[in-house]
Formats: structure tokens, C-alpha cells, sequence
């Protein structure tokens, strides 16, 4: 393990220029949008350039750390703040300032009129920089301070505009869904550290080998609890959507690209824990079958575009923590799926801000129709993220997705079966929602009132769009070539003892499954939405209208934790004022009352003070006279 | 002379002197009376210095007629600014406190 004294500048960049732009204020408004997005390439020209020199090294020199000091040093809690970077790490690195430079270079033409572009880009750079942290922290805790400043970068986006009540009830919906997540990972620290003393990944890992399967099984509970809260993973997926209330590029960044896939590094990142235990690897692949059905389904039935995108980045992410659960041969292709998602679903997700800066903030795909031809740029790249979604060949999804699929039903026996179908079941749903979403906005006749004038973004847009659109074109093949990102990450997910699972299914096999399933539930949107009403239809079947309603997640939520939370808290708000409050205020009632009475002796008159003083002295010394006699 | 009667002496002017101080009006009457309680305690000091045969007694009471001094210093200040202000001395008369 070599060391690299250039790491900390991946973070202390952003950071920097984070506090920069908000210290200053209104003066730094005229070019804090340019400087944060320079300090954004700088960050991505740093991880190049570390990429680069990681190829220059073999084996174990791969990999570099950097000792920034020594953070924790309590009997024997040692944590330094260290930064490790490995095969791991600099695949996030790169997608994060990578995909994150260029979501800065579209914010500039996307936040143009807002007045608090200066406000927008130092929380984006500041969420560049704590995302960076969790990837690159050596230990659960700083990967922790990371974890926690994403989150709040997450709430401080999602809440932009926060004059509006509605968005900013949504960020406090997300954030607190996110500190149950949070939960889960600081009570996973705390079991990591009694059990092995140790809360480097380093030192959880020499432990793990010999720790007990109850306390591995908790352990890898906790971080799914914690994933599943930051990853928007079932039961925790409720604050996803809502997330959207932020601008689109924030959709595009935290709540696609990067931040929500954080749940599916700290898993692989833990994989020697969950290698260890099989049970833990079930509760995964549960959750991560559940989210892609629930994600997909919810997909079907939304006409905000991207709430529409959202549950559909749901939905893949449970493709991903599927794999993860999948043991050590899943975890490169969870990674691989969470890159190419990584552009397919940006690249989307800024067609979708494309097309609503074209149609004055209108995000209702029932009032879009037939934009393709006024938003070529938009379509064709939008498209081209469609098919890498879809797993279409050659595009990335194929690579990605399919790779999953086939692993799913390489585990062989009824588990193999459903986690296989389940997975599959989901590819079609996937194919039927985004296809709705394409024939909807792009396709067919125009619904849009005369008034609004869709046309193509500026250049600043498109660009990073046609970037990303490539990179939902090229990513999976280059990815997958020679499986160069299985090889690449092998050391640190350690797959090379699972190497050579029974192959059960033919990945031909899967694939033209998967694709006849894609095909089917493409053609059946293209059909289905041939002609569409511009107000949502009331009279639908029992399924839509439980798709609509999220499958009740809010409602079983509401009434289920938020209502009763809501009476305890009264509760506790009564009995502070009436009990504890009460206390008090009786023991002030009483003084005073007795005061009141005792007030009277106070009359004024010096010659009562003086007799009081004559008659305390003459006791005085009666008692004095009669105690020493 | 029985040195004892220098005591009683004391002690009648003492209770002389308390009595007054409860049961005058007047500042400078009142003020009077504190003066002869601590003349009278001055004579006992004494009685008792010379009963004993030492002096500390004797010392004692110089102490008190200097901080007596002080006192008649500060006292008649604040009764004649009382006066100025109230045109009375009567003590009843300053109790503003008692609402």
C-alpha cells in the first residue's frame, strides 16, 4: 500500500470553495458559478490523474492512502483521519467529479435566472466533497462524517427553494428518512467496535474472519438499514420521489447518479461482512428485490416526469443491492450497473430538466407530447439513455442489467427462480414505464397550450447531455471488455473464491429472455399510449390507482409511524407543560403565596426593624446565657 | 466604690438609649440614642478592662468612638439630606419600602 500526499485535495477543493461562495456572499455572485465548476474539473483532473497513476502500479501498490491526522485517540478507539483510495473508491471518484463537472458546467444555464445560483453551486460543491469523503474515508467513521454531510447536502438541495412549503416539507421528509438510515450505520459501528475494536475497514475485516455469525449477522443488518435509508431501499424508499422538489440537476447528481447509490458502496465496501454471513445476504437480496418491483411499479403510474425518473432510479438501485446480496461474484456488477446507471440516468435526468426549461417548468408528461421534433438534441440523447435502461444491445444497460439477471438465476434452486423472474418481471415493468415516458414527451400530437414555445437548450445544456448520452452508449462495452471491471476490482471484493458458480442459465438465454420481455412491455406502452388524455384518467383499475398512491407507501407510513409519533409527541408536549411545568410553577404559586403573607412584617417603619433586631439579640443571648451556665 | 455599680450605670444608659431608638420619632433623637447605646457600651468595655487588669478593653473602645465618628459623619449626612428633601426628620415618615 503505497502512500499519496495528493488525495486531500480531491476534498479540500470543493470544500474550500464551498465556504468560499457562502462567506462571501453576494459579491462572489457574479463568478461563483464559474469557479465551482473549475473546482469541480480540478478534482476530476486530480482523479484522472490518481487513476493514471494507479495504473502505473501492480498489486497491493494499487491502491494509496494518505494519513490526514490523528482524529480519535480514546483508550483503545484509535481513528485516524485517513483517506484510502482503491479499485473501489476511484470508480466513485471518478463518476462523482466526472458526472458532477458536468452537471456544473448545465447548472450555469439552468439556474441562469435564479438569483441564488451563487447559494445552488457551493452546496453543490459541497456535496462534492462530502460524497468524495465517504468514498475515500478509511474507516466506517469518516466514511460516516461523508455519509452525514451528503445527507445534509441532499436536504440543503432538495430545499432550494424553500419558500415554497411543499418543497421544503420534502427535504425534511427526506432527511429524516435518511437519520433512520443513519441509525442503522452508527449502531453498525458501535457492534464493530465492541465486537472487533476496530472501525477501519482494515481492522473490521481482520476481525471478521472470526467473529461470531450473530454479531456479523447484526452488523450487516444495521449497514442494509443504513443503505436502505441513503439508497431510498425498501422500507425507506418513500422520500425519493418527493426529492424530486429539488432543481433537476440536483435529481440528476444526488438523487440518481451519486448520493443515492452510496447504500451500494457501503455494501460492497463491506463485503467481507456480508461474505460472512448468509443471512444478511438474504435480508439484501429481499430489500433488493422488493425496491425493483415497488420502484417499477410506481413508475407506471406517474405523470411527473420525474417523479417518474425517480422511482425508476428506485428501481434500478434495488437491481443493485439485488447484486450485492448476490455474494462476492455480484458485487463488479452491481458496481457496473450503479456506473452505466450512473450516465444513462443523469444523462435522463437532464433531458427531463431540458425539456422542462423548454416548457416553462411544466413537469406534467400528459401536457408535453411530440417534442422531438422542436427538442432534437434532447430526444436523441434522452433516447439514447432509454435504450441503455432498457438493455438493449449494445448499449449499457445490456451489460449491466443483463449481467445481474443472469447472476440472479445462477443461485440456483426456487431462490435462483425468484430472485431470477423477480428481477426479469422487473426489466419488462422497466421497458413498459420508460417507454411511456418517451412516447409521452417525445412522441405523438402536441398537448401543450399555444402559449409556451418549447425549444432546444443552449449549448451549455445539451453539452453535458451529449456527453452522458455517450457514455450511456460506450460505458457498459468499455466496462465490460475483457471484464475489465470485474478484474479491476477483484482485490478488493475478493470474488475469486466464488469464481466459477454453476452457470445455470445460458447468458444467451437470459439475454433474449430479458429482451422479449423488454419488447413486450415496450410495445405494449407504444399501444397503450397511443392516444393520451391531458387530464389522468379517474375511472382505472384497482392496480392503477394503488400505483398512483405509491402502493400506499405514504399513507401506511403516515398512519402507521408518522400519526402515532405525532400523539407521543403531543403527549410529551402535555405532559412537559402540565407536569414537569407544572412542578415548577407550583413551587412558585407556594413562594409566592408565603411571601405574600410574610410581606406584611415588612411595614416600613425602622423602629419595627429595630425592635426585631432588640428581641433577636435578647433571645440571642438568653440561649447563649442558658446553654454556658 | 463597688466597681460593679459602673456596670449597672452602663446598663441603665443603654436601656436608656434602646428604649429611644424604639420609641422616638426623631432622626437626630434616634441618632442620639445610638450614640449614648455605644457610650454605654464604651463604659462597660472600660469597667470590664480595669476588672480584668488589661487593656484591651480600653482599645476596644477606642475603636468604637472612631467608628462612631464615622458614623455621626455619614448619619448626619443623610439625615439632613433626608430633611432637605422631606422637610421632616421623622422616621415614620421615610417608608417608602413598605410598598
Amino acid at each position: 500500500m503505497r502512500t499519496s500526499s495528493h488525495l486531500v485535495y480531491l476534498i479540500a477543493l470543493p470544500l474550500f470553495s464551498s465556504a468560499l461562495l457562502l462567506l462571501l456572499g453576494r459579491i462572489a455572485d457574479k463568478w461563483g458559478h464559474l469557479l465551482a465548476t473549475l473546482v469541480s474539473a480540478s478534482a476530476f483532473g486530480v482523479g484522472v490523474s490518481e487513476f493514471i497513476a494507479m495504473h502505473s502500479h501492480t498489486g497491493a501498490n494499487r491502491a494509496a492512502t494518505q494519513k490526514l491526522f490523528e482524529w480519535i485517540s480514546v483508550g483503545n478507539l484509535k481513528v485516524d483521519a485517513s483517506l484510502l483510495l482503491d479499485q473501489l473508491s476511484i470508480c466513485f471518484v471518478l463518476l462523482i467529479t466526472g458526472v458532477g463537472t458536468l452537471i456544473h458546467i448545465y447548472s450555469i444555464a439552468y439556474m441562469d435566472h435564479d438569483k441564488d445560483r451563487r447559494r445552488f453551486f457551493a452546496y453543490l460543491n459541497f456535496f462534492i466533497a462530502a460524497m468524495l469523503l465517504l468514498v475515500l474515508g478509511d474507516s466506517y467513521l469518516n466514511l460516516y462524517v461523508g455519509w452525514e454531510g451528503v445527507g445534509l447536502a441532499s436536504y440543503l438541495l432538495i430545499g432550494f427553494w424553500n419558500h415554497n412549503p411543499t418543497y421544503a416539507v420534502a427535504a425534511k421528509k427526506a432527511f429524516i428518512a435518511n437519520r433512520i438510515g443513519d441509525v442503522g450505520l452508527s449502531l453498525a459501528i458501535m457492534i464493530c467496535f465492541t465486537q472487533f475494536g476496530a472501525v477501519s475497514f482494515s481492522g473490521v475485516k481482520a476481525g471478521a474472519s472470526h467473529a461470531s455469525p450473530a454479531a456479523l449477522t447484526a452488523i450487516g443488518a444495521m449497514l442494509l438499514l443504513a443503505a436502505a435509508g441513503k439508497s431510498a431501499q425498501f422500507p425507506l424508499q418513500s422520500w425519493l420521489g418527493d426529492a424530486m422538489a429539488g432543481p433537476t440537476p440536483v435529481s440528476a447528481l444526488i438523487h440518481a447518479a451519486t448520493m443515492v447509490t452510496a447504500g451500494v458502496y457501503l455494501i460492497t465496501r463491506s463485503n467481507f461482512i456480508f461474505d460472512a454471513s448468509s443471512t444478511a445476504r438474504l435480508l439484501v437480496v429481499t430489500v433488493g428485490v422488493i425496491t425493483l418491483l415497488f420502484g417499477a411499479i410506481v413508475g407506471t403510474a406517474k405523470d411527473d416526469i420525474k417523479k417518474a425518473l425517480a422511482a425508476s432510479t428506485m428501481s434500478q438501485i434495488g437491481y443493485m443491492i439485488l447484486a450485492t446480496g448476490l455474494g462476492p461474484v455480484g458485487y463488479a456488477f452491481a458496481i457496473m450497473h450503479l456506473l452505466t446507471h450512473g450516465f444513462f440516468k443523469a444523462g435522463m435526468f437532464l433531458g427531463a430538466g431540458s425539456v422542462m426549461h423548454g416548457m416553462d417548468d411544466e413537469i406534467n408528461m400528459r401536457k408535453y407530447g411530440g417534442l422531438a421534433k422542436l427538442m432534437p438534441i434532447t430526444a436523441v440523447t434522452f433516447g439514447l439513455g432509454y435504450l441503455a435502461i432498457l438493455g438493449v444491445p449494445p448499449f449499457a444497460g445490456f451489460y449491466s442489467k443483463d449481467k445481474i439477471i443472469e447472476t440472479a438465476f445462477n443461485q440456483g434452486g426456487g431462490k435462483g427462480i425468484i430472485l431470477g423472474g423477480a428481477a426479469l418481471l422487473g426489466a419488462g415493468i422497466t421497458a413498459f414505464y420508460m417507454t411511456r415516458v418517451v412516447v409521452l414527451t417525445f412522441a405523438g400530437a402536441k398537448r401543450w397550450k399555444d402559449g409556451s414555445h418549447p425549444h432546444e437548450s443552449s449549448v451549455l445544456m445539451w453539452g453535458p447531455m451529449v456527453v452522458l448520452a455517450i457514455g450511456s452508449v460506450a460505458s457498459g462495452f468499455l466496462l465490460s471488455a475483457g471484464g475489465a471491471l470485474v478484474n479491476w476490482l477483484q482485490p478488493v471484493v475478493n470474488a475469486s473464491h466464488a469464481e466459477g458458480g454453476k452457470e445455470l442459465m445460458n447468458p444467451l438465454v437470459v439475454s433474449i429472455l430479458a429482451l422479449g420481455i423488454v419488447a413486450l412491455g415496450a410495445s405494449y406502452a407504444i399501444v397503450k399510449y397511443r392516444s393520451v388524455p391531458e387530464v389522468a384518467p379517474e375511472n382505472v383499475s384497482i392496480f392503477t390507482e394503488i400505483a398512483r398512491k405509491d402502493l400506499y407507501q405514504d399513507i401506511f407510513n403516515d398512519a402507521v409511524l408518522v400519526k402515532p409519533g405525532t400523539a407521543l409527541t403531543a403527549g410529551l408536549v402535555a405532559t412537559d407543560h402540565h407536569v414537569i411545568d407544572g412542578a415548577v410553577r407550583l413551587v412558585g404559586w407556594v413562594i409566592g403565596e408565603v411571601s405574600d403573607v410574610l410581606r406584611k412584617i415588612q411595614n416600613g417603619y425602622v423602629r419595627t426593624y429595630a425592635l426585631a433586631m432588640f428581641v433577636g439579640v435578647f433571645i440571642g443571648a438568653l440561649i447563649l446565657w442558658v446553654v454556658t451556665a | 466604690m463597688d466597681i460593679s455599680n459602673y456596670l449597672y450605670l452602663s446598663v441603665m444608659l443603654f436601656t436608656i438609649g434602646a428604649l429611644g431608638v424604639l420609641i422616638r420619632r426623631n432622626a437626630i433623637v434616634i441618632f442620639m440614642c445610638i450614640e449614648l447605646m455605644l457610650n454605654a457600651s464604651n463604659l462597660a468595655l472600660v469597667t470590664f478592662s480595669r476588672i480584668h487588669g488589661n487593656l484591651d478593653g480600653q482599645v476596644a473602645s477606642f475603636f468604637t468612638m472612631v467608628v462612631a465618628a464615622c458614623e455621626v459623619v455619614v448619619g448626619l449626612a443623610i439625615i439632613v439630606t433626608i430633611y432637605r428633601s422631606r422637610r421632616s426628620a421623622s422616621v415614620d415618615d421615610a417608608s417608602l419600602l413598605k410598598n
